[in-house]
């Protein structure tokens, strides 16, 4: 006691208040997220009045055009058709690659294939545009003799690419949460380690791997610039990977930059926003959820 | 490989291996240990280890904590290699073949362990006992059936689950469980069945069950049971094995003989002192 | 009696095993072979490009000559901008999280604020920051507007980075400095924060490299096509190299003309996110191995 009067009174109020002060510091991403939850719907209201709930979920989006319409329909196709085709690639090969890492590879190896997942995933997100549009593009035109190289199966390839570290890391962690017990009473019985990662290590990590790859998918609807770069933009509900598409996150992207403030266009980029933010925090929570319940399942 | 005599093993009765060890190798130890030692790294944890297990009975491996009795008891599956930077000396053989040149899977498949705690696969107590023989290649329904109803009974846990068999077996109870991968051990037909504390983390009663199941069990196969509890050991086991600190055996003889007059002041003190 | 396993069927299970682990290394490779490829093509067509000529002009000629100085220092300018903003925030949620939280609802709330924004898509930030701060605020597109959205985003990479940091300091220190009658903050910050720095620096240096390469957050709150100046308030538009990168290539009017330019902007790019992340991961590595607490 004496010791803090001797260091007066500033010391005493510093002590007492750092608690509420980091809390209150710590609160702000809560507060980050409010305001983005706050304005991007509040920005995407008038999409009801002006447009209607039924005419933004039309199938036809042409802002410019006699008439104006305002449908979403070709975006999200567009959205999901990009996304599930670059997962179809992406999950196998993800899990793939974090088996052998968490189960095969020596420890060296191990290090080195984590750092290049890694590095993988630090490459910003315009440089994988820029380089599917230099070398990709043009070798998928050439090779299916396409007009244009920008097509769905393009953005989906780069998108596998972008989605592969994601994917793998965090299955990587699910494998490698399963307890060492299962894979020694396995070993025991003379399983071979294939046998042991097939049938014990791979079906106790269910459910984390479920998370890692909706965490994935989560990632790669939420892509912008890769996506925008080579998936050809065409506003359309197209049947074919070989066809132009645009996502959510490339009309955004395109066409905000050309909209007047406050416009109904504007609005309506905003309810392509809330689309967007709606199917990825979804997908994250759902993602965490999965990831729980292996941690919870094995005690930890 | 290990595999001609062990066939011959697998598909002969006690009574059978033990004619064939006399004739083949003049001898009753199915496994001799050699000069055997082990390191972690840089960490000896056995020196020079030297004993032959008798293929008849219980054989309990004692000694105080980090004396490496698990570690012995390992290198008799090659668990021990699961993890890197370990390395063997010596020689370990099994029906006169040198274990430490086999495939690791192989000698597996002929020697089974139970684990310190229960481990049972996160699945239906069919498919944990049916594991074994599934992944030897043993596909038939009726088969696998057949084996998971014998290797529960020879488990003594037949009676408690056989009108659940779908059910998971993390619903078990912990002696269930244990006797659960017994059954598991059981069900692939091994030679040697490799117990490591199977009862350390159990209760007293079930410790009992477990028990009698092993002395059962001695009956049909090759037991060897890693124990720090020495009444234990003297309760169940017919041969013993003292390791001591560093990893060094210092006894190894029948129980009543090595309990009545250890041969060594050091393991007269580490029996005494555990007996108060 | 079971089926023994013969010779033939063990030759089979060993066949199978060696099969598949070749297609995992395989797989594993394919994350070699894309990271190789981009760095690859990057480095063949942008070396050449690269100069100090390069790095340190104006673009000339509507941006069919010249370098991107401007753009490398509009990301200086927003990427400091960013951290200055966001790492306290950052420090203090992860002191909170790690230090001072017992559990209990809060802990879970805000794990879950973290996490779920750190799953918001980046064009969402970008929209924040149109609508809140460069309208509703008023801020413009400007350096501000943008440094303030980069924050926002890097914030949970930031918190996440630090908490690592601090949990992996010895529960012992804290206890050493409490039971000699320290208070919670002094043991914060004499003994855990030091040993957490090299971790939260760790941690920065992802943040910086995240930030730097990203593009649709600042489309619509900071980045000008073409500025002839550097920015000279923080009210201004500045260039930004992905920016750069992603106009060149999309809207550049002589594609042969410029192919050289392009390469070059994205190989600058490219060389500084991968050299910080190297960076980060060697260091982190390090500060690993030789702290064995």
């Amino acid at each position: 006691m004496r010791k803090a009067g001797a260091r007066g009174l500033l010391a005493m109020l510093r002590e007492r208040w750092d608690r509420p002060l980091f809390f209150s510091l710590a609160c702000a991403s809560l507060v980050a997220l409010g305001l983005i939850l706050f304005f991007i719907f509040r920005e995407a209201a008038p999409v009801l009045r002006e447009i209607g709930l039924g005419g933004f979920f039309g199938r036809v989006w042409n802002p410019a055009g006699e008439p104006v319409s305002y449908g979403a329909l070709p975006m999200i196709v567009g959205s999901a058709l990009v996304t599930l085709a670059a997962l179809l690639v992406a999950v196998p090969l993800g899990f793939a690659a974090a088996a052998f890492i968490a189960e095969v590879a020596p420890r060296w190896m191990k290090d080195v294939a984590k750092s290049v997942l890694e590095l993988l995933a630090g490459v910003p997100s315009v440089i994988y545009g820029f380089f599917g549009l230099m070398i990709v593009a043009p070798a998928l035109q050439n090779a299916f003799n396409l007009a244009t190289g920008r097509t769905a199966l393009t953005a989906s390839v780069i998108l596998a690419i972008m989605a592969l570290p994601t994917i793998a890391s965090l299955a990587e962690d699910a494998l490698t949460a399963v307890p060492n017990a299962y894979r020694e009473a396995s070993m025991a019985l003379g399983a071979t380690r294939w046998q042991t990662i097939r049938n014990v290590t791979f079906p106790a990590a269910f459910s984390g791997l479920i998370g890692a790859s909706i965490l994935g998918m989560g990632r790669a609807v939420g892509e912008t610039m890769a996506v925008l770069m080579v998936a050809g933009n065409a506003p359309q509900i197209v049947a074919s990977l070989l066809k132009p598409v645009r996502t959510l996150t490339g009309a955004i992207a395109l066409e905000m930059g050309e909209t007047a403030l406050g416009s109904t266009h504007y609005h309506a980029l905003f309810a392509l926003g809330v689309v967007l933010l709606v199917i990825t925090l979804a997908t994250n929570g759902a993602a965490e959820w999965f990831r729980g319940r292996l941690a919870r399942k094995h005690g930890r | 490989m290990v595999a001609e005599a062990t066939a011959t093993a697998r598909v002969r009765s006690l009574d059978a291996t033990r004619a064939w060890l006399e004739r083949n190798l003049h001898s009753t130890s199915i496994l001799d240990v050699e000069r055997f030692s082990f390191y972690y790294g840089k960490e000896q944890a056995l020196r020079d280890v030297t004993l032959g297990i008798p293929l008849d009975g219980v054989t309990a491996i004692m000694g105080p904590s980090g004396c490496g009795k698990s570690t012995l008891l390992r290198a008799f599956n090659r668990m021990n290699e699961l993890y890197p930077a370990t390395r063997a000396e010596g020689t370990i053989r099994f029906l006169g073949q040198d274990l430490l040149k086999a495939d690791p899977v192989a000698v597996r498949r002929h020697i089974g362990m139970v684990f310190q705690r229960p481990n049972p696969f996160p699945k239906s107590i069919f498919d944990n006992v049916a594991f074994g023989p599934r992944v030897h290649g043993e596909r038939g329904r009726a088969r696998l059936a057949e084996l998971v109803e014998e290797s529960l009974r020879r488990a003594a846990l037949w009676d408690e689950v056989k009108d659940h068999l779908k059910k998971s077996a993390l619903s078990l109870s912990g002696g269930q469980q244990q006797r659960l991968c017994i059954a598991r051990a059981l069900a692939v037909r091994p030679s040697v069945l490799l117990m490591d504390e199977p009862c350390s983390a159990l209760d007293p009663k079930a410790t009992d069950r477990i028990e009698a199941t092993t002395r059962e069990l001695a009956q049909e196969l090759t037991v060897v049971i890693v124990t720090h509890n020495l009444q234990q050991a003297g309760r169940i086991s017919d041969h013993v094995a003292v390791l001591l600190a560093g990893g060094v055996l210092a006894e190894f003889g029948p129980t009543k003989a090595v309990f009545a007059d250890p041969s060594c002041d050091q393991v007269a003190d580490y029996l005494c002192g555990r007996f108060g | 009696m079971i089926r023994e396993i013969t010779a033939e069927t063990e030759k089979r299970q060993r066949a199978a095993q060696r099969v598949a682990f070749a297609l995992l290394a395989m797989s594993t490779l394919s994350a070699f072979l894309a990271l190789g490829a981009i760095l690859y093509t990057m480095f063949a067509n942008g070396a050449e490009a690269i100069s100090w000529q390069f790095l340190t002009e104006f673009p000339r000629k509507l941006m069919t000559e010249g370098g991107i100085y401007p753009a490398l220092v509009g990301s200086f300018y927003l990427t400091a901008g960013a951290l200055f903003l966001a790492l306290p925030f950052a420090i203090a949620s992860a002191i909170w999280l790690s230090e001072y939280s017992r559990g209990g609802l809060w802990v879970r709330v805000i794990r879950v604020g973290v996490n779920s924004l750190a799953g918001v898509p980046s064009i969402v930030f970008g929209l924040l920051g149109l609508a809140f701060f460069v309208k509703v605020l008023g801020f413009g597109v400007s350096v501000v507007s943008g440094a303030l959205t980069l924050a926002l985003l890097i914030l949970p990479i930031l918190i996440r980075a630090g908490e690592e940091a601090l949990q992996a300091v010895p529960m012992s220190f804290r206890e050493g400095a409490l039971a000699l009658g320290a208070t919670q903050w002094h043991a914060v910050r004499t003994v855990v924060l030091p040993s957490a720095i090299p971790g939260i620096l760790t941690g920065a240096i992802l943040g910086i490299s995240r930030a730097i390469g990203e593009t649709a957050p600042i489309m619509f709150t900071a980045a000008a096509f073409y500025m002839s100046r550097l920015p000279e308030t923080l009210s201004d538009k500045v260039m930004a190299l992905p920016y750069h990168i992603f106009v060149m290539a999309t809207e550049s009017p002589n594609y042969w003309k410029t192919r050289d330019l392009q390469f070059g902007a994205a190989l600058a790019l490219l060389g500084m996110v991968l050299l910080m992340n190297l960076g980060a991961v060697v260091w982190r590595a390090r500060v690993r191995r030789r702290k064995q607490w």
